[in-house]
């Protein structure tokens, strides 16, 4: 009962300024924490969907998804850790290569983890890794050793395995 | 035609249905206060503050069961409103309140009289609308209104820029509501109903506990349906008072902190409790830990997100009272509990709520049963303080929507403004209010309203000359250290009553009260406000000290 988990909501709301202001003052007025957030619209312009990735006990859970669920202008929650979901987070990575030595090895590390290289200076370049929780952590770990200059996540997306209803 | 979107905002509440909107007037809010001037069928009441404005809003709203409405306009008008809307909220009444916003363009800019109402309601209301167009007006007032209504009922902020409520356009009011992302559920799941009909059967020390929400959900009648067909003994939350009447055999008194020592004991020896519009509030349970150790758990109630929330639940059910019950009545029979009831019995002749009457002192409590004695059918509003526990211990209510009180907040200055509306609203009915001397003055300037409307209310101080719930905490856990909670300044609140318009008389000595209360009652062409002077250190029992368990509590008397 007490075991926290971490859960990962979809959450459909319409697509109306203040919203994104209700579904966060939720979690912000009961002290339940947001681990990781990402809002857009989706293929119809009148909804907007929140994938919204939250920790805590069986109780806490229930809360939460009841709770968004009272929202007015939320229009469905999806708790997606229910079911079987694929999940994906972009990270961007900002890396120093003082050297050319330095380079080779940042780009064969890339490769490993099928990041792209999206931008390249003289002393800097910005990779972007695609991927699982697990994956991006193992890619920011080893990217430190070379010393990150800066990184920029999109917060995960995430959606039910096959057709839906 | 093309009108304003003030006239608009008007004629739109008409198509509400609405009678009185009570308010007071301000720059961002000025179109709308025009519109209203020469309306008839929807009555401006001015307040003298927003604070009153809001609790009036809501004490129409209780004691009418429609949707109260209060206006006020940007900032300092907006933020008075809060007190009132939080309130409304906790308590789940409906109102729809409206504020005036500056103009578009300066929205975001500081602006003088400039506040984020969205911002700063978000937490306490059902929804919030900001309209910046005076196209969405007609429509935002019927959702505003739904929402209110429907559902788990509470409060809807409408704010309106002034350039929103001057422009024009035309008026078309929408014929019906549909949001997609708003669909409450009304009806309980029949397995789930089945299945708390075979724990009613089973059950051997069954209770029923009934909140606010089976008066919310006018289900009061079917409550009483379940009661007498089951003959399951049953207690009524302080919210839920008068949903099933006090006076009858199987009712065991409120619950709960200040709560009947029957109803405490029972709920700690129960095996099954079947809590109806009840959210087990941490002032019924006490200590959790210890709250009901042997008894499963059915919960009836419109919020989903209530159950399960403080307690663990054995049978969830998520609809309306009044469709669950109904539901519910057809698959129970007389439980076969004499036992039970028997020991329930006892309990009640052991324990009932008792005082001792100290010298020749007027003791609040007998005042109260006075109060009752004489104004038996009355609507009672009552303040926040031991004066409230008083009142709902010794009061015997056998009717819904006529205990009016701030439960959930606990705000003291509700009961005055919330007496005005629910005076308005009932107008054939007589209005009680009983306050306290700390809570009265915190609102007492809407009894200028009151006068002027020629309100005939029934205003019972139970004056103790001090904040006597806090004093009573000061006394039993704070070693009598009387931290600001003296009140021995007091202005003599008859002679103010007489200041400001009204009848005021002043009760000192124990055969004066029914005199007194007599004398209220034949006068009815203003507000009467007695001013007793009580017992000024009585304590209310029995009492549930926080964080203890129920079965913990302290009686009193021997
Ligand atoms: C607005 C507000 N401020 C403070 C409190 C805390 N409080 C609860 S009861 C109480 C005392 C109320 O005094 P009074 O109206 O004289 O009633 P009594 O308890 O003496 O009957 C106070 C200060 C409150 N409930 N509401
Ligand atoms: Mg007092």
């Amino acid at each position: 009962m007490d075991k926290e988990e971490r859960h990962i909501f979809s959450v459909m709301v319409e697509n109306r300024f203040g919203v994104l202001a209700r579904v966060v003052s939720l979690f912000s007025g009961r002290g339940f924490n947001i681990d990781s957030l990402n809002v857009a619209e989706t293929h119809d312009k009148s909804v907007s969907q929140i994938t919204l990735v939250t920790h805590g006990n069986a109780q806490i859970i229930e809360q939460i998804y009841q709770h968004l669920n009272r929202l007015i202008d939320v229009i469905e929650v999806t708790d997606l850790s229910a079911g079987t979901h694929v999940e994906r987070e972009i990270v961007l990575i900002k890396v120093a290569t003082d050297n050319a030595q330095k380079r080779t090895e940042i780009l064969q590390t890339a490769e490993v983890f099928r990041g792209r290289v999206i931008d390249m200076k003289p002393a800097s370049i910005v990779l972007e890794v695609t991927g699982d929780e697990g994956k991006l952590e193992a890619a920011i770990n080893i990217f430190n050793t070379y010393g990150i200059l800066e990184l920029a996540r999109t917060g995960k997306i995430a959606m039910m395995r096959g057709a839906t209803n | 035609m093309e009108l304003s979107g003030a006239q608009i905002l008007v004629d739109s509440l008409k198509r509400e249905g609405v009678e009185y909107i009570f308010g007071v007037n301000g720059g961002a809010a000025m179109p709308i206060f025009d519109a209203l001037y020469d309306e008839n069928d929807v009555k401006l009441i001015p307040m003298r503050h927003e604070q009153g404005a809001s609790h009036a809003a809501d004490g129409y709203a209780r004691a009418t069961g429609k949707v109260g409405v209060a206006l006020a306009t940007s900032g300092p008008g907006a933020t008075n409103l809060v007190t009132g809307i939080a309130t409304a909220y906790m308590d789940s009444i409906p109102m729809v309140a409206i504020t005036g916003q500056v103009f578009t363009d300066f929205i975001g800019s500081d602006a003088f009289q400039e506040c984020d109402v969205i911002g700063v309601t978000r937490p306490i209301c059902k929804h919030s609308y900001l309209i910046k167009n005076c196209e969405e007006v007609a429509d935002v007032v019927a959702e505003a209104f739904h929402i209110a209504s429907t559902g788990k009922q509470g409060p809807v902020i409408i704010d309106i820029a002034k350039d929103a409520q001057r422009n024009k356009t035309t008026f078309k009011y929408p014929e019906t509501v549909d949001i997609r992302s708003y669909k409450p559920q009304v009806n309980g799941d029949p397995t789930q109903i089945a299945k708390a009909a075979a724990l009613i059967k089973e059950a051997k020390k069954p209770m029923l506990y009934a909140g606010g929400g089976v008066v919310l959900a006018e289900a009061s009648e079917e409550l009483q349906e379940l009661t007498l067909k089951t003959q399951i003994p049953i207690t009524v939350t302080l919210m839920g008072l008068g949903a099933f009447p006090e006076t009858h055999p199987l009712a065991m008194e409120m619950p709960g902190m200040h709560g009947s020592c029957c109803a405490n004991y029972a709920f700690t020896d129960a095996d099954l409790i079947i809590a109806i519009g009840a959210r087990f509030d941490d002032r019924v349970t006490g200590d959790l830990s210890k709250f009901a150790p042997n008894a499963k758990k059915i919960h009836i109630d419109i919020d989903a997100s209530c159950i399960g929330k403080n307690v663990q639940v054995d049978v969830p059910i998520v609809g309306d009272a009044k469709n669950v019950l109904t539901e519910l009545n057809k698959l129970v029979d007389t439980a076969d509990i004499d036992p039970w009831r028997d020991q329930i019995q006892e309990w009640k002749q052991k324990y009932p709520f008792e005082y001792e009457q100290k010298g020749n002192k007027v003791m609040p409590q007998y005042v109260i049963e006075k109060i009752y004695e004489h104004y038996s059918d009355a609507i009672v509003v009552a303040d926040v303080g031991q004066h409230q526990m008083w009142a709902a211990q010794y009061f015997k209510f056998t009717k819904p929507r006529k205990w009016l009180n701030s439960g959930g907040l606990g705000t003291m200055g509700f009961s005055l403004p919330a007496a005005i509306g629910a005076q308005l609203g009932c107008p054939d009915e007589t209005v009680v209010n009983i306050n306290g001397d700390g809570s009265y003055i915190m609102t007492i300037q809407e009894l200028v309203p009151a006068i002027t409307m020629k309100l005939p209310l029934k205003i019972f101080i139970i004056n103790n000359m001090y904040l006597g719930m806090v004093r009573q905490w000061q006394e039993l856990f704070h070693s009598k250290r009387y931290s600001a909670v003296d009140y021995h300044d007091n202005p003599d609140f008859a002679l103010l009553a007489q200041a400001f318009g009204a009848t005021g008389l002043r009760v000192e000595h124990p055969e004066d009260v029914e005199p007194a209360l007599l004398k209220a009652k034949g006068i009815n062409d203003g507000p009467v406000v007695i001013d007793f002077i009580v017992d000024e250190e009585e304590n209310v029992f029995p009492m549930v000290p926080a964080g203890k368990g129920l079965g913990d509590v302290i009686r009193g008397l021997s």
